[in-house]
């Protein structure tokens, strides 16, 4: 069975709907790119499926052992975070918080969960220095190890590479392939088709009424076409 | 000088009221790093504004607790506040604007009508600035406030890790599961707790200074969340304890004195924070 089945699903706001008819499957160990121009409804479909937004129409079914809360999520960046005082460490160890669930304090375990995943991102080196000294890629390797703690299996990345510069942008990819060829699968939001083509196994083009497909249906399709050109 | 201050301790009231001025410094500072990166510091004043209305009302009815009746409509103005910030007809910077400058005419027009009181603009002064002599404070106000302080801290400390989590990133706390929603309620219920029992001590116009000084003071110097909550902890139970010292000897009035120490510790962390830095 499918990781995330998403069937006839319409998302928007209030009874404001942005897409319509959105059908796709995600399968264990693919990594889905989710493409489209700015308010195609791509965040709002992000919030659809973590669970923070209803569906407006249709439904969005998870499969093969995935619960809810097991969904590693990178959000874009907030204002609120550029000046934070937190260290890394600290910050990678609030992906534990569905698992400590109402326990004031994290144990032992999700404490050697952190660093591995601290060490999985090669960020350790820095575990006790503040995060709002980190360059803007460090800063996203972090909330990728936090994003880690949260779920081994599907992480959701919002525009992982927004606002880097490109050689931590192609650090960025290079990371995300790695978790995926370790069998993580990934949803990623993205500007950036040609990014996506290289690296995903099936594309989502966000639109009003979206279309689902594999790499190379898309790049041979006339939309990925017209698509690529541009970009 | 010294002496004076020598003769002052000497009476157990004095003692109290320093344990309880110690206190309330203590736990608005805990709650004040959250204020200020979640951008709530506006909601703090807004509330102190509200308590001072509700005050009023209070002591126009002549309640001999005032706290019973403050302390509810304090937390319901927070919660309503709140809510207010998340569904947006009215923004929400534009709602506490006029739910605290109604609350502060309000509280004025009917003291000024119903005061039974001969000394009026001294009850209006108390209750904006704070006591004039921190040896106003009944013993009843010590025992609750110490209680109340208590409480707040242990609330803090229990949830400590889900407040940090939730004021670093709520998106992120929502889609793992944990309910955003409701420890943001708790935030702004302790939130008004602490105005409510730090009024007594610097009054309802001065509350903020308490809450948000010693948090950006840390912030200047440390980088974990960890070290700049105990910083600012430190800072403010010492601040609070040098002001008072300081307003029994020179005879200020101590919820300004309180303010004044704090604003130079900012100064002084400032400073660090930029050579530090270099």
């Amino acid at each position: 069975m499918a990781l995330i089945t998403v069937s006839g699903l319409s998302v928007g706001y209030d009874s404001n709907v942005i897409a319509n008819d959105i059908d796709f499957e995600v399968n264990k160990g693919d990594y889905l790119a989710v493409v489209g121009e700015n308010g195609s409804g791509k965040s709002t479909l992000m919030k659809t499926l973590l669970g923070l937004q209803h569906p407006l129409k249709g439904k969005v079914t998870l499969g093969d052992g995935l619960k809810k809360n097991e969904i590693g999520y990178l959000p874009q960046q907030t204002l609120v975070q550029k000046d934070f005082p937190a260290s890394v460490r600290e910050i990678v160890l609030s992906g534990c918080q569905s698992r400590a669930g109402l326990r004031p304090f994290y144990n032992a375990a999700e404490k050697k969960l952190a660093q591995e995943n601290m060490e999985r991102m090669n960020v350790e080196g820095f575990a006790g220095k503040c995060y709002r000294q980190l360059s803007g890629g460090q800063q996203q390797r972090v909330l990728l190890a936090r994003a880690l703690c949260a779920s081994r299996s599907l992480l959701l990345l919002d525009e992982p590479v927004s606002g880097l510069d490109p050689k931590a942008t192609a650090d960025m990819y290079d990371a995300i392939k790695r978790l995926n060829d370790e069998g993580v699968t990934i949803i990623m939001i993205s500007h950036d088709v040609s990014a996506a083509l290289r690296f995903a196994t099936h594309i989502l083009h966000m639109r009003n009424t979206p279309v689902f497909m594999t790499k190379d249906e898309y790049k041979n399709s006339d939309l990925g076409k017209c698509y690529l050109s541009v970009g | 000088m010294s002496g004076s201050i020598a003769t002052y301790l000497e009476y157990p009231f004095v003692r109290y009221a320093l344990i309880v001025g110690m206190l309330i410094a203590l736990c608005s500072s805990l709650f004040g790093v959250t204020l200020v990166l979640k951008r709530f510091s506006f909601i703090g004043d807004g509330l102190s504004h509200v308590a001072f209305g509700a005050m009023a009302v209070a002591s126009v009815v002549n309640l001999t607790n005032q706290m019973i009746l403050v302390l509810p409509i304090t937390v319901g103005c927070a919660i309503l506040m709140l809510r207010a910030g998340q569904n947006s007809r009215i923004r929400g910077d534009a709602m506490v604007a006029m739910v605290s400058v109604g609350a502060l005419a309000f509280g004025y027009l009917i003291m000024n009508l119903f005061s039974t009181s001969t000394n009026l603009s001294g009850d209006v002064c108390t209750t904006l600035f704070g006591s004039t002599s921190i040896l106003t404070l009944t013993e009843q106000d010590v025992l609750l406030s110490a209680i109340l302080s208590l409480a707040v801290v242990a609330v803090f400390i229990i949830f400590y890790n889900k407040i940090f989590a939730v004021t670093f990133d709520e998106s992120f706390s929502k889609a793992t599961g944990t309910n955003a929603g409701a420890y943001n309620l708790l935030i702004a219920v302790v939130i008004s707790v602490v105005i409510v029992v730090a009024m007594q001590l610097v009054g309802s116009l001065l509350i903020s200074a308490l809450v948000v000084f010693p948090a950006l003071s840390a912030m200047r110097i440390f980088g974990s969340f960890k070290k700049v909550t105990v910083f600012s902890a430190v800072l403010s139970v010492s601040c609070a304890f040098a002001g008072m010292i300081i307003s029994m000897a020179a005879g200020t009035p101590v919820g300004a004195t309180i303010v004044m120490v704090d604003i130079a510790a900012f100064f002084i962390c400032f400073i660090i924070g930029v050579v530090g830095r270099r």
